[in-house]
């Protein structure tokens, strides 16, 4: 490689890096714990079969998980004329944390109902009320079980933030664009921001790995007899 | 203290207990045996509302309950007072040892955790686990883990344990320290309602026995007339095929 190229990604990799840690990594955060808060509610709601709420709900899966993600960023911000309310930051933080939402519900109906009805009976059994057995029996071992396919979903969610630099949100993907756009090296800048997202999931992957070892006491069987 | 009349019940219009009516005292170790598929856990299900009897009356206590209709707050109200072991134990798999037996204290009757723990604690001694408190349920062996069911159902102080079947999902050499565990506590006067294949406790530790075929109760009585002289044949008959290490 050219001393140019190099000397273009070195001065690049900063104005990369900083989109990434002020826009990028916050969308992520904070649209995938708004997705969280959907995701428990709307699984539970399904998994207590209430009526008509159910229904609504199920409907919203059926909606968002049947549509584009970048088709739904286009309704709510050209469509919606969401930036007419919001920044464009907070649009997108909104259209992925519904989206987001649908399918992370889905993975806690699953790992609900994977729950052993005899849980739910034991739970009965020492007196305790659904609310309770809910909240301190099922819904943690739920999580616990669906703790790997929703780390898998956050790490998807990173790349898919790409996108929000379709409705102008100044994030890692966008910033490159506008860097080729000076220099034109496509090739080199957006191997360069491929990096760097790798970076984040490697890290992301990591964090779930730490996770899932703290996760783990009670489904691990090596302790036993120990 | 229980006593059940005409108690029925049927899955999807097949009749699975017909007119069950059965009287427990303080005190009493009732042992049903009867063939697979009687009905056996389902009566005790019904008894502990996990499932719903279609007809029926129960005196609990100084209470009376239309089966038919008893309320939640009810239901909620007898499960406070009974014990329930389950054939595969139960166990909270997300909680420790302890922490199984503390939870019915704490959550559902909102003991301090303090007296929780000093209350589970001799609850695990009593089952000799108190070694165990901090394990997981993976981490016990099945006998261990039926023995953590037991202190968990007997730390609340329940007016009636019913045991379905604690020992047949154990292996041969675990069986033995459950029902010690239960011999222990039919000694100390613990009123229990034993749904079992072991003989030899049957007619060893119960007081009486009901015998169920069919969703029939076909013959009850105190154990010792009923081992030594059933009077229904289909009860000898019964008591006849049981196979070589059943037999008493
Ligand atoms: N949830 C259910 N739905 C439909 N039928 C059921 C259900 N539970 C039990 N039954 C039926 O009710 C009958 C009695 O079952 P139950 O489990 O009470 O027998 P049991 O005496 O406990 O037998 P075992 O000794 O094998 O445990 C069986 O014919 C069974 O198939
Ligand atoms: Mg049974």
């Amino acid at each position: 490689m050219s001393e140019r190229v190099w000397r273009i990604l070195i001065e690049s990799f900063p104005k990369i890096l900083l989109p990434g840690l002020r826009m990028t990594l916050p969308l992520t955060v904070i649209a995938f714990s708004i997705a969280m808060v959907i995701a428990v509610i709307v699984a539970m709601v399904q998994y207590a079969h209430v009526r008509v709420l159910s229904q609504v709900f199920r409907a919203y899966i059926w909606i968002i998980r049947g549509t584009p993600l970048l088709v739904q960023l286009f309704v709510v911000f050209y469509g919606l004329r969401a930036g007419y309310y919001m920044s464009p930051f907070w649009a997108a933080v909104l259209v992925f944390s519904i989206n987001e939402g649908a399918y992370c519900a889905e993975t806690m109906r699953g790992a609900l109902e994977a729950v052993p009805v005899g849980q739910i009976e034991a739970g009965y059994c020492v007196g305790m009320s659904y609310t309770q057995i809910m909240r301190r029996i099922v819904l943690p071992q739920a999580l616990r079980t669906a703790f790997p396919p929703l780390s898998n979903s956050l790490i998807s969610m990173v790349k898919d933030t790409s996108l929000a630099s379709n409705i102008t949100v100044a994030e890692m993907f966008m910033a490159t664009q506008r860097i080729n756009a000076r220099y034109y090296e496509p090739l080199a800048l957006y191997l360069e921001v491929a990096v760097i997202y790798l970076i984040f999931c490697t890290l992301l992957t990591w964090l779930q790995r730490l996770g899932e070892k703290k996760l783990s006491a009670y489904t691990k069987k090596e302790a036993r007899h120990a | 203290m229980l006593e059940v009349s005409n108690l029925s019940k049927s899955f999807g219009g097949v009749p699975v207990l017909r007119n069950i009516s059965l009287r427990v005292d303080k005190g009493d170790v009732t042992a049903v045996i009867g063939p697979s598929g009687g009905g056996k856990t389902t009566l005790l299900r019904c008894l502990n509302f996990l499932e719903r009897a279609d007809e029926g009356q129960m005196v609990f206590g100084e209470n009376t309950y239309n089966l038919r209709n008893v309320s939640k707050h009810d239901i909620a109200a007898i499960r406070m007072r009974t014990g329930f072991v389950f054939q595969n134990f139960n166990l909270f798999s997300n909680k420790t040892a302890i922490q199984n037996v503390t939870e019915g204290l704490v959550i559902a009757r909102k003991m301090p955790r303090e007296k929780a723990n000093d209350i589970a604690i001799r609850a695990l001694e009593r089952v000799g686990l108190k070694e165990r408190a901090s394990y997981y349920p993976n981490q016990l062996s099945g006998g261990q883990q039926q023995r953590v069911a037991i202190a968990r159902a007997l730390a609340t102080e329940p007016e009636i344990i019913y045991f379905d079947e604690p020992t047949s999902a154990l292996d041969p050499e675990l069986i033995g320290e459950v029902l010690a565990v239960m011999r222990d506590l039919a000694r100390s006067g613990m009123t229990m309602l034993v749904v079992t294949h072991e003989m030899r406790f049957a007619r060893d530790v119960s007081s009486q026995v009901i015998f169920m075929e069919e969703g029939q109760i076909i013959e009850s009585g105190p154990s010792a007339a009923f081992f030594a002289a059933p009077r229904e044949a289909r009860t000898q008959t019964f008591l006849r095929n049981l196979s070589a290490e059943e037999k008493i």
